[in-house]
């Protein structure tokens, strides 16, 4: 069991921070003692990384998948807890209780990545997401918008766990067990019908469409570092879940069809839809939306380049996502929602703020030599690999969408003059995380065959 | 094409390519403008000087790509750091060598905002220029030649004119629009040959629809970014707005990636397409020639009307090698290089007058001829060169395409001639309004020192290429034979 360390320590860190959140005493930072033990965890995250093993039954497996993506949660839950504000954020008496759930739904997605068993699946799925549900009405400014947010995330939530479950029940009934050793065997009607269903779950996690509805209105409501988290760390469970399901249905027309579909659907949505967004956090939201249905590019392939691509796209997608609402984190006032007008002569403001944001746009949509770039040279060529042309030509054109409200930022930030021309100052370990963000994704864009091991790794998926 | 490994006991290109990168992170670190300015400068002729050494070590009777280095860079899509010139791209690395240290100096008073970041953009722009014609591999190629927008366009966006905001967007915009087609064609051509290393994807049997499909691809990339006749509208606006030292990058080697893409990829990869869409491009050059030269002599603006004087002097350069003649083909790459040196000074010399005058209109700088004796014969020389005066550059280079066109097609040649002619109309015309004024003028500040020696060498290569362009042809020849074997012999 020691090979689970990984999980038990993020289970006494929500412990802890539980604990500390108990203490009513004169507020003090937990956001050090977050950041701390996030990181902590990212560092046993990398230990576990090649720790392999099966457990309760196989109801658990430690595989290249899982560990991979444990170490990608780990981290953009430390990046998270790292650019937090908090004392604008949060109400004074919640901190801990934030912290603690935020730890715990992470803990709840790293099962999420590790469940071999649609019962254990589900559980962990609703850890990840009752975590959520939980903390985000806890904002302290814009309180109808979080609560809005919040019913909003837990109406979506409740009925796409409800169609899982009723996925989970057709697979039941084909099978006879809850395990997913069969996964290969139902190509029929029935079975794409049951995965389907189990899919409602996934997509929600991704905000993929046709589940994406929640994606803006949440990110809106939530506090600007949960959107971050929201944004972009269950997406990664997500990502692994259809990672996983892709590898060991091994494929099916009529399923590579549908997914074919959604991911067309949800690009060519959000991207259109992000054009027309004057807040920043909603435009975000669409371009998560957007980038979700490239996340799909690799899993209709079904082959193991086009899952390499698609968790290259994943970490490249975490590390750019992050940049962009770090400048959101950064730029805003007491946590307000910034609109693209806020952006106006960020240059003048804070060079480097409108760089890292300029950086992770570029990134966004795909331009050298940002990561961005390499993951969706290697998402294209895995999916026109495997014929799909159409795909292909929809995500470049996609792509020349995207750049009209990327640039957008850009441009804002760069070629107008500010309106309130009070410069930002950023605290030294802000300015940290700021070039840490910008010189991860173009050394991702540059030489990516430094994580080649990371990916060989991420490719081995257990069944048993 | 053949490979020769680089025998030198350093990696010579690499270092050419990457010195400038280095000096952009050397600039970050400095502490005043000046140092960074310095800086700047010290990087840029130092790359210079050493890519002076490659002219010295190249040796034109070889066939094949020189210098070459072959690294792996990410293995699971078989990329390669692969880097290496011919004669074409030997040439065009020393007019961006050349340029930059130019440009550093022309920006020495004129930038007086965020120095720092300027030549850290600067710099970035010389190494993904000198990155794209030295790349080998399709990836490395693509990377250069989309990283380049980025700083261009906050050159255009941070520094740029008073619509300096609708430039930016359009370059960038056209541009990447281009790009992703590149890309696609690009990939395309990976899964076909499962390699992007350029000189394995070149003179190869490609069956037709397939290369019909790639050039259309390529074109459109390549068509925006030279601009031929229907997409040239970014160019103007972005050449406006642009500060100087942007201006005279974009007019003097953005413009010949898109030439520079024709030979090296459509005709060494598309052949049979090139030779089957000639005469849609014979046909868009022409009309690029005149329809610019037309809107030339109506522009009140003196960036204006160089930007368009840049299309229509591009329109000769896409004729020249589209006539698939050697003559075309060498006028075409004199034609990529003069125009490099001549719009490059005359752009140089409107950033010049607009230091002083702070306007870039005609009518506002009139009566240089007693303002600015010494800054009149610098102009006079550099518009004299554009429209092609003999013993100048321009001359020898259209003369080698009309050659080329009549060879291959008289009809069509016919149509190439009003070209020159509305040339001298224009450059005559804007250098007789700027000369002259009658009545009163308030006297300038004429060329200083650094003006002078910025202006020297231009002057010294437009005469030089003039009179004996013997040596440049004999560079490139070889090369450009291989390319024209391809296309013409089968």
């Amino acid at each position: 069991m020691g090979e689970l360390f990984l999980e038990f320590f993020f289970f006494i860190c929500f412990l802890i921070l539980f604990g500390l959140s108990l203490r009513r005493g004169p507020s003090f930072r937990l956001k050090g003692v977050a950041s701390f033990l996030s990181f902590l965890g990212f560092l046993i995250s990398l230990w576990a990384l090649d720790k392999r093993g099966s457990f309760f039954r196989g109801l658990y497996v430690l595989d290249g998948l899982s560990q991979t993506f444990k170490v990608f949660i780990a981290f953009g839950l430390f990046l998270v807890c790292w650019m937090m504000k908090e004392e604008d954020e949060l109400e004074k008496g919640y901190r801990g209780e934030f912290f603690a759930f935020l730890t715990l739904s992470s803990l709840g997605l790293m099962m999420v990545v590790s469940a071999l068993e649609f019962l254990t699946l589900f559980l962990a799925l609703e850890i990840s997401s009752y975590s959520l549900y939980l903390i985000l009405p806890l904002r302290r400014n814009a309180k109808e918008k979080a609560l809005e947010g919040a019913i909003k995330y837990v109406l979506f939530g409740a009925i796409s766990s409800g169609i899982t479950l009723y996925g989970i029940g057709y697979y039941y009934l084909l099978t006879g067990t809850t395990k997913f050793h069969f996964l290969q065997l139902e190509k029929d009607l029935l079975g794409f019908l049951a995965f389907m269903l189990v899919f409602a779950s996934f997509f929600f996690k991704l905000s993929l469409f046709p589940f994406h509805f929640w994606a803006p209105d949440v990110y809106e409501g939530a506090s600007n570092s949960l959107s971050a988290f929201i944004a972009t760390v269950p997406k990664l469970g997500g990502l692994a879940l259809l990672l996983r399901f892709s590898g060991l249905i091994g494929g099916g027309e009529l399923l590579a069809k549908v997914l074919w579909a959604f991911s067309v659907f949800s690009m060519t949505y959000g991207n259109l839809a992000a054009l027309v967004q004057k807040d920043l956090k909603r435009l975000l939201a669409y371009s998560g939306i957007a980038h979700s249905g490239y996340f799909l590019f690799g899993i209709i392939t079904f082959k193991d380049y086009g899952r390499l691509s698609s968790t290259f796209y994943g970490l490249v997608y975490l590390i750019m996502t992050l940049g962009a609402f770090l400048t959101v984190i950064l730029l805003s006032q007491r946590d307000a929602n910034p609109t693209l007008e806020d952006l106006r002569g960020l240059y003048k403001r804070s060079p480097l703020l409108a760089f890292t944001l300029g950086v992770s746009a570029f990134s966004l949509v795909g331009i050298p030599p940002t990561g961005g770039f390499m993951g969706k040279l290697l998402l294209f060529v895995s999916v026109f690999k495997e014929g799909y042309f159409t795909l292909v030509l929809i995500g470049a054109i996609n792509t020349v969408l995207s750049l009209f409200y990327y640039l957008n930022l850009v441009r804002l930030s760069y070629s107008r003059e500010p309106e309130v021309p009070m410069p930002i100052k950023l605290r030294s370990h802000e300015k940290i995380l700021c070039l840490f963000l910008i010189v991860l994704n173009l050394f991702l864009g540059i030489l990516p065959s430094s994580i080649q091991n990371l990916f060989d790794i991420s490719l081995t998926i257990s069944h048993m | 094409m053949e490979l020769f490994l680089n025998q030198l006991s350093c990696d010579l290109l690499s270092i050419v390519i990457f010195l400038p990168l280095c000096g952009a992170f050397l600039v970050l670190l400095t502490k005043t403008e000046f140092q960074a300015k310095v800086i700047g400068l010290v990087a840029t002729l130092l790359n210079f000087g050493i890519s002076l050494l490659l002219l010295y070590h190249f040796k034109p009777s070889i066939l094949g790509f020189q210098f070459v280095e072959v690294k792996e860079w990410f293995p699971i899509l078989n990329l390669k750091y692969a880097v290496g010139i011919d004669g074409i791209s030997l040439v065009l690395v020393l007019l961006t060598t050349l340029l930059s240290p130019i440009c550093v100096l022309c920006s020495w008073k004129a930038i007086e905002e965020r120095v720092k970041s300027f030549i850290f953009c600067l710099l970035l722009m010389e190494t993904s220029m000198i990155g794209v014609f030295c790349a080998l591999d399709f990836v490395l190629f693509y990377l250069f030649w989309e990283g380049m927008l980025i700083p261009m366009y906050l050159l255009i966006a941070i520094w740029g004119g008073p619509k300096k905001d609708y430039a930016s967007l359009k370059f960038f915009i056209y541009t990447l629009v281009g790009s992703v087609f590149l890309l696609v064609a690009i990939i395309a051509l990976y899964l076909k040959e499962g390699t992007f290393f350029i000189p394995h994807l070149l003179f190869k049997e490609y069956d037709l629809k397939f290369q019909f499909w790639v050039f259309l691809a390529f074109s459109v990339a390549f068509a925006i970014k030279v601009p031929m006749f229907p997409f040239h509208t970014w160019l103007p606006a972005a050449h406006v707005e642009a500060p100087t030292a942007g201006s005279v990058f974009l007019a003097s080697i953005l413009l010949k990636m898109g030439t520079y893409g024709f030979l090296r990829f459509c005709f060494g990869i598309t052949p049979q397409a090139s030779l089957k869409m000639a005469p849609l491009i014979l046909v868009l050059s022409i009309i690029a020639i005149i329809y610019a030269g037309f809107l030339c002599l109506a522009q009140e603006d003196m960036k204006r009307l160089i930007a368009y004087s840049s299309v229509a002097h591009m329109g000769f350069v896409t004729f020249g090698l589209f006539t698939f003649e050697l003559w075309g083909f060498k006028g075409a790459m004199l034609q990529m290089l003069n125009h490099g040196l001549t719009t490059g000074a005359l752009f140089l010399c409107v950033g010049i007058l607009y230091e002083r005058t702070h306007s870039r209109l005609i009518v506002d700088n009139s009566g240089l001829g007693q303002r600015m004796p010494l800054f009149v014969g610098f102009l006079g020389l550099f518009c004299f060169s554009s429209f092609g005066f003999p013993g100048t550059n321009n001359f020898v280079g259209e003369l080698f395409v009309l050659l080329g066109a009549f060879e291959s097609n008289k009809a069509l040649a016919l149509f190439l001639i009003p070209g020159p002619v509305l040339g001298a109309a224009y450059m005559l015309r804007l250098l007789k309004r700027l000369v002259w004024k009658d009545g009163e003028v308030l006297p300038l500040k004429d060329l200083n020192l650094r003006e002078v020696l910025y202006l020297a060498p231009l002057v010294v290569s437009i005469i030089w290429i003039g009179f004996a362009p013997g040596g440049l042809i004999s560079l490139v020849e070889p090369s450009l034979r291989v390319f024209l074997r391809t296309v013409s012999g089968g």
